[in-house]
């Protein structure tokens, strides 16, 4: 039920400048994810919507209201952190209670209030342990409950799943997208490095880079249209491909002469005439990189290691310049006997990106 | 043989007996006691291996029954005998201890100390912990607080003695009601029931420094995430401080508490220098100081007394020093 709105937000300590000029708009609803390297500044970002971090330059209103100076209780904010945070002393039912017991509510309203929560979150039989005796899953779970009874307008995730295992990560992260469905209304902002959780749970995602917003749009806008090098390479597992190559021909569609494989290639992207001859990255992910015997390939070289995964294999290309990330192909199925081959591989023309001084073509 | 050479005589045949003592031991019971041959051989190795621990321990349990122990029950056995040492009276020094004036005067007192120094101690230890935390000259304030613990308790009481002197100008208290209006400097040791008061500042001035150290240490403890939950719940700096941090630090303020506990259960040297006893300030150990050579059945009965005092205590604080372990 919250409208949040950041506008040319800044964060530094001392002389030292971590985040500048963030201007974002979040809606009613909205389940925004914040992403980014480590040190992008991700968790500052949500700490100072939280209140825990002083806001020293821009504003952040909330429902239209001025937020930089409200104490983070009154900012009808609800955060979860990545240690849970549960208080060690109390048991699960005291830990979900603490803050309606701080604003004074009444004993009827408190117990209402917990044990809606803890139904929602399969917390029930759990309301008298202390957090010791708990599973990690099941703290998350508190964690969550205890940001749920207070009913607020904003939820705060802070990498509330990277101290869980692989498996009950995942559980974890659907009960999440489901609970945000059980509450429509809720608007939430979550932070992770995990881009997977990013992909699934956003959505809007916010790529930070460099103290920045490097992108902020749909998780699939994010992987199909990136608009930097850095956004293309930061979304999608393993990273897309960066090969240097020439603008040969312009026009509607783009003829691209890439020296280092010695093969040309076609882009669906529109260039002016005056782009002939221009120095660009082109990029291709893994998962575009198709095999073939034609002439119009974007690069051919010899396999040096082969990953079987069954679902997919993955290849990865020896390179001229031995500095380089190796150009990495993944091939549905199963392949066998590539090892030590010289492999010619192309692209669909509408699945390659063009990138010059590290921003894309197609955003220009 | 000059005292260095006794000396390194003395170390050589210390260290060399323990080794020989260890070696020859487990020596011989492996290969004279319980050889690890013949028809029996397993059951000669496991054997082995249960008497092993009980002798590499038995050297220390030796001298710590020697130490320990045995001046436990020979102290309860020398207080069931009179002032001569030679004639047994049974309880009669109990009898007589409780039958006396002072004794019960002094246990009230003793009753007085262990309520009040600790606990005041331990607040002031942990206010000062708290208030010291993020301070940019906190560490200056700590050391400051701190300081006392280096100094004997003589030497504390010493000091205090200047504070409390009967004249206004030397003693602090006497300046301070001379400053209000007061015609005559009072004996600040000589006034009743407040005097043992007065004592106990000393103490807890001396202890608020070591409890302050440790819960300092605790409070860091704390993850930060709790506090910032407890913020972000609403909680004000009383409720975080009240409500969310002492109670995880509980187990180290119950050790802290009692091991301050019996520190007041053992001081005797601040009785003893201020009032030497005297003006309804006795309390148990300078009670006892007070009949030693002079009735040593008398003292020793004393210091049964407080060994049973001391004993629930003691077990509490290894449980709680245990826990904290855990």
């Amino acid at each position: 039920m919250a409208d949040l709105r950041l506008k040319g937000v800044g964060k530094s300590y001392g002389a030292v400048e971590v985040l500048k000029d963030i201007d974002l708009d979040i809606g009613t609803g909205e389940l925004v994810v914040f992403v980014g390297p480590s040190g992008c500044g991700k968790s500052t970002l949500l700490r100072m919507i939280a209140g825990l971090e002083k806001i020293t330059a821009g504003t952040l209103d909330i429902d239209g209201v001025a937020m930089n100076d409200v104490p983070p209780a009154q900012r009808g904010i609800a955060m979860v952190f990545q240690s849970y945070a549960l208080y060690p002393h109390m048991s699960v039912r005291d830990n979900m209670a603490f803050s309606l017991k701080i604003a004074r509510k009444t004993r009827a309203e408190i117990d209402a209030a917990v044990e809606k929560a803890a139904r929602m979150l399969q917390l029930e039989p759990y309301l008298d342990r202390l957090p010791k005796a708990l599973s990690g899953g099941q703290r998350q779970r508190v964690a969550i409950g205890r940001a749920i009874v207070r009913d607020p307008k904003v939820y705060l995730f802070d990498e509330p799943l990277s101290n869980l295992d692989a498996a009950l990560r995942v559980a974890t992260r659907i009960e999440i997208a489901q609970l945000k469905e059980a509450m429509p209304q809720s608007t939430m902002i979550y932070v992770t490095h995990d881009q997977v959780e990013a992909m699934t749970l956003a959505d809007r995602i916010v790529v930070l880079a460099d103290k920045r917003i490097a992108q902020a749009g749909p998780p699939l806008e994010l992987y199909q249209r990136p608009m930097t090098e850095f956004v293309a390479q930061f979304i999608g597992s393993p990273a897309m491909n960066l090969l240097a190559g020439e603008i040969a021909e312009a026009g509607e569609v783009t003829r691209l002469r890439l020296p280092e494989g010695g093969g040309t290639i076609a882009a669906d992207i529109p260039t002016r005439p005056d782009d002939v001859g221009r120095k660009v990255n082109v990029g291709i992910r893994p998962e575009d990189m198709v095999a073939t015997d034609g002439d119009d390939y974007a690069y051919e070289g010899r396999v040096e290691i082969v990953e079987a995964l069954g679902e997919v294999t993955q290849l990865y290309f020896e390179r001229s310049r031995p500095e380089h990330d190796p150009v990495i192909a993944k091939l549905p199925g199963v392949h066998t006997g590539l090892r030590g081959e010289a492999v010619r591989m192309t692209a669909d023309p509408a699945r390659v990106h063009l990138f010059a001084e590290g921003r894309s073509l197609l955003w220009r | 043989m000059t005292p260095l050479l006794q000396g390194l005589v003395t170390i050589v045949l210390g260290v060399g007996g323990c080794i020989a003592y260890f070696y020859g031991a487990n020596l011989l019971l492996d290969k004279v006691l319980f050889p690890a041959r013949g028809p029996k051989i397993g059951r000669n190795i496991t054997r082995a291996n249960m008497v092993r621990p009980w002798l590499f321990l038995f050297p220390a349990l030796f001298v710590l029954g020697l130490y320990l122990a045995y001046p436990v029950v020979g102290s309860f056995w020398r207080s069931l005998y009179g002032r001569d040492g030679d004639s047994f009276i049974g309880l009669g020094n109990y009898q007589a201890l409780f039958a006396d004036e002072t004794f019960r005067t002094a246990v009230v007192n003793n009753l007085l100390w262990v309520l009040v120094v600790p606990a005041a101690a331990t607040f002031f230890g942990l206010i000062a912990a708290q208030l010291t935390d993020r301070l940019s000259w906190g560490n200056i304030a700590k050391s400051i607080i701190f300081m006392p613990m280096a100094i004997s308790f003589v030497g504390a009481s010493l000091i205090w003695k200047f504070v409390y002197a009967n004249d206004a100008d030397i003693g602090l208290i006497n300046a301070i009601r001379t400053g209000l209006g007061a015609d005559e400097a009072v004996d600040v040791m000589q006034v009743p029931f407040w005097n043992n008061f007065f004592l106990m500042v000393i103490l807890i001035w001396i202890q608020t420094g070591f409890a302050m150290v440790i819960l300092s240490a605790a409070l860091r403890g704390i993850p930060e995430e709790t506090v910032e939950a407890a913020i972000i719940d609403g909680a004000n700096p009383f409720q975080i401080f009240f409500r969310i941090k002492v109670p995880q630090i509980m187990g180290t303020i119950v050790v802290v508490w009692t091991t301050i506990t019996f520190l007041v259960l053992k001081v005797f040297d601040i009785v003893y220098t201020m009032t030497g006893g005297n003006f309804g300030t006795q309390i148990l150990p300078s009670y006892m100081m007070s009949y030693m050579f002079r009735d040593d059945g008398r003292a020793t009965a004393v210091a049964f007394v407080i060994m049973l005092i001391v004993l629930p205590v003691m077990v509490w604080n290894i449980l709680q020093a245990r826990k904290e372990l855990r």
